[in-house]
């Protein structure tokens, strides 16, 4: 199983090393002029007002977490969906009710208006 | 006839034999079989891509009643060579501002996530680099992988536009994720199993492909892999006329290039995956097993360019509420009356 996991391994050195040699063929071709208009940050032709880290709204982070939670929950059900055929009513009836209560929290959310965009 | 599958064991017969003429023990010859299954894997994905670049073209042309790059060779094949060519001489203009590691390192973490799909794709009987147990669990959290480079994107280009553009892609991505686990899941619970040879091999005839079984798992599945993969009508994260280029406003010359890629590397895997799970793989009478699954990753990937040109962007809110208020429920109901039904048949 080890030999399984080193092809992924090695499938990912290849690839980022793929992604260099095609970078340090570029720098090996391209010119280079810097100039201060050039270096400068892009705002639609404008100069930039203010710093590029600005603010961000809160929704993105709620998004996240709500993801996190659910993202949990999927892989719990993943050891359940391979062995589902082998076990009885039982285990199902026991993930519906696991699935029960995280549908609950979602319906929770929703009221809240966690799930708004706007 | 021309399966490569034979070929391919024979290749591999060659290198140990070669390896081990050099006096290096098995683990080196493990190692060398993989790296060089490696090069052609991604050899032969980069291709693709490449084609798929000018297909691209040549379907929006068409659907556009226009025709498209036709001066590069034959209507134009060779015109996304001469891109990459001209790509490769642009000046890498990086801003002053820009938080130079995560610069440099987000378009390659982009890159090799959308990459990283194909260790577990069989493309033909005997064609994989590498069978995972954990096959389709692996696919599912190496895409994540993408998230991160976003954001690394985003974030490190010290640009207002970008940041939104990274964290709108981010949160795209993510809602997705979920509905494409649970239409993933109703398959495995059909399958029992997550290797995707085992799926393959559970799908030998036409009225056995899982989509038979599970027409909405799959629904749930492609119009989750669009959105993943950032193409319209999810693709607000691009969207010229909202907010410049999003996270790749800042990047030029290959790195540019590299966003590019590894959103038709991500096209091909999700097309592939779906293929998998959904159709039967590389099963198919008369032609070999390999041609069978590129002529259905193939109607996948043109599915997904024509949907590009037909439908209009949807908005960001309509976007997430269809991702966490439809598909998510759907997805729970899929499973639960998929588990239902399978209780029942036993």
């Amino acid at each position: 199983m080890v030999s399984q996991f080193a092809a992924v391994a090695i499938f990912l050195v290849i690839g980022v090393g793929f992604v260099l040699f095609t970078f340090l063929l570029s720098k090996l071709i391209r010119p280079s002029a810097p100039n201060p208009v050039k270096l400068s940050t892009y705002e639609c032709g404008e100069s930039p007002v203010g710093s590029g880290w600005i603010q961000f709204n809160v929704r993105f982070y709620i998004f996240c977490l709500i993801f996190v939670i659910f993202d949990v929950e999927v892989v719990f059900l993943f050891p359940w969906a391979m062995v589902f055929q082998s076990l009885g009513m039982f285990a199902f009836v026991e993930m519906l009710v696991f699935i029960a209560i995280l549908m609950f929290g979602l319906f929770y959310a929703w009221r809240k208006g966690l799930l708004r965009w706007y | 006839m021309f399966e490569l599958d034979k070929l391919v064991q024979a290749i591999g017969r060659l290198i140990e034999s070669a390896v081990t003429a050099l006096g290096l023990g098995p683990t080196w010859v493990t190692i060398i079989q993989l790296a060089i299954a490696t090069v052609v894997v991604v050899a032969f994905a980069s291709l693709l891509v490449l084609f798929f670049v000018w297909w691209e073209r040549k379907i929006s042309a068409r659907i556009q009643l226009r025709l498209g790059p036709m001066r590069v060779g034959w209507h134009g094949i060779l015109q996304t060579i001469a891109d990459a060519v001209k790509l490769l001489q642009k000046e890498d203009i990086t801003p002053a501002a820009v938080d130079r590691g995560v610069y440099f390192w987000a378009p390659i973490v982009v890159f090799v996530a959308a990459l990283a799909v194909y260790v577990t794709v069989p493309f033909g009987r005997g064609l994989i680099v590498s069978d995972l147990n954990i096959g389709v669990l692996y696919i599912l959290a190496i895409t994540t992988f993408t998230v991160i480079g976003l954001l690394m994107a985003g974030w490190s280009s010290n640009n207002k536009y970008s940041l939104l553009g990274g964290f709108r892609s981010a949160a795209q991505v993510v809602s997705y994720e979920v509905p494409m686990a649970l239409a993933v899941l109703g398959v495995v619970m059909f399958a029992q199993s997550l290797s995707t040879v085992t799926i393959v091999a559970h799908q030998e005839k036409f009225y056995q492909w899982y989509v038979w079984r599970q027409p909405i798992g799959f629904l749930i599945f492609f119009v989750a892999a669009t959105a993943e993969c950032n193409r319209t009508p999810f693709d607000l994260p691009e969207a010229d006329s909202e907010i410049v280029a999003g996270y790749s406003t800042e990047y030029s010359g290959m790195k540019f290039a590299m966003f590019f890629l590894a959103e038709f590397l991500s096209m091909f895997g999700a097309s592939s995956v779906a293929t998998i799970l959904f159709f039967g793989g590389w099963h198919g009478p008369f032609l070999p097993s390999w041609i069978w699954f590129l002529i259905k990753t193939l109607v996948g990937v043109f599915i997904l360019m024509w949907l590009r040109w037909t439908y209009p962007r949807l908005r960001v809110d309509q976007l997430m509420g269809f991702a966490w208020k439809f598909l998510l429920p759907l997805g729970f109901l899929n499973l639960i009356v998929t588990g239902f039904i399978l209780l029942l048949v036993k």
